[in-house]
């Protein structure tokens, strides 16, 4: 790589050079992993009921992808909104513990608020990795600009991908649709158990599988609530009797 | 006040707007705001992602055991094969998140030329 040390300041080149470079990031691996996910989530939206204009609108102003896919969950399954935007909620926490380590990479101390602000809205697990992973090419000072190609491209690309897939869904034979709808399920089940950052996180996620549907048939207007809740906490609760055990 | 609830033009968005952006967006505002003051490894943290990772598990299951559409017309035996295949494939492979969307693509797919004899 040709990039210059973070701390040379002097040498940054131009802003669109790194604009550039951002957006160019988000032509990788796991843009195109995060593309296929997207394929599925407008098959799984189509599914579900929702209008074009609606899919291609969560998509950009709701972002990230588990958010989304519990957001749809809770249309198919009916629950009300109060539910609804708590369990997003609850799906989303996740995201300000990604942001809070993210942020200090980028900001100069001439950054305005709002930029940061207005970045953040790119965070998900897939920009958060490859930042985090490019941020050491990038000087300091170009970071935001870099993130804003790569964070940007992301949201606009997989909103185009997204809109595709739900105009040319309808005209599948079903086999195709079949298989459509499963590429979100299967990668969630890999991306989740490789972001784990604990055991603990491991043992959430199988105790979430297990309680998801048991709780379908037990409450259905709040089994994703139930299921989380449950299997998280006995996840918590386990991980704390490992670590007494241990004699922390 | 489900999505459907209203029939108008405007609730759809409006239930995308409160349920989706808002709550998603405001972690996203307290991490820009706490940048640095809290700690990543802090018990709190773990908690939270603990049901957070939970949910979103409870979510993949059910699209997988009670699917609608198109995948609702494979068995569950199937859909449940192709899981657990692609997830094998994905450790085996080191944790390669395509290997195991292919295999359990691939697996599915099997399956379903079997069944409709294509």
């Amino acid at each position: 790589m040709d990039a210059t040390d973070g701390n040379t300041a002097e040498t940054t080149g131009s802003r669109r050079y790194w604009l550039l470079r951002g957006v160019r990031s988000a032509f990788s691996i796991p843009g195109l992993i995060l593309a296929s996910a997207f394929v599925g989530f407008a098959g799984l939206a189509r599914d579900a009921g929702l209008t074009l204009a609606q899919t291609v609108f969560m998509t950009g102003i709701v972002w990230a992808l588990p958010a989304k896919v519990v957001l749809v969950g809770a249309v198919i399954a009916g629950n009300g909104l109060p539910a609804a935007a708590f369990a997003v909620a609850l799906s989303s926490v996740r995201l300000a513990p990604m942001v809070v380590a993210l942020t200090p990479e980028m900001r100069t101390p001439k950054t305005p608020a709002w930029v940061l602000y207005v970045l953040s809205h790119f965070v998900a697990v897939t920009s958060w990795v490859l930042a985090m992973e490019q941020f050491r090419l990038v000087p300091r000072p170009m970071r935001t600009t870099f993130y804003a190609g790569l964070g940007g491209t992301l949201v606009l690309g997989n909103m185009l991908v997204v809109a595709v897939v739900f105009i040319v869904a309808g005209r599948l034979p079903p086999p195709v649709s079949a298989a459509l709808f499963f590429l979100t399920p299967m990668y969630f089940l890999t991306s989740l158990w490789g972001s784990a950052r604990e055991r603990a996180g491991q043992v959430a996620m199988v105790f979430g599988l297990v309680l998801g549907p048991v709780f379908h048939l037990l409450t259905p207007d709040f089994d994703l609530l139930a299921a989380g809740l449950t299997a998280g906490i006995a996840a918590y609760a386990l991980h704390l009797i490992g670590k007494r055990r241990r004699g922390a | 006040m489900s999505f459907y609830a209203i029939d108008a033009w405007w609730w759809p968005y409006l239930f995308i707007i409160v349920g989706g952006w808002f709550a998603t967006d405001v972690w996203r505002f307290v991490g820009v705001y706490f940048g640095g003051k809290l700690s990543e490894d802090s018990e709190l943290l773990v908690m939270v992602r603990c049901i957070a990772t939970a949910l979103v598990a409870a979510v993949i299951a059910n699209l997988v055991i009670f699917p609608t559409g198109a995948l609702a017309a494979t068995p569950l035996w199937m859909r449940l094969m192709a899981g657990f295949a692609g997830f094998a494939a994905y450790l085996a492979a080191g944790k390669r998140v395509i290997v195991g969307i292919i295999v359990g693509e691939a697996v599915l797919a099997a399956g379903m030329l079997a069944q409709y004899d294509l």
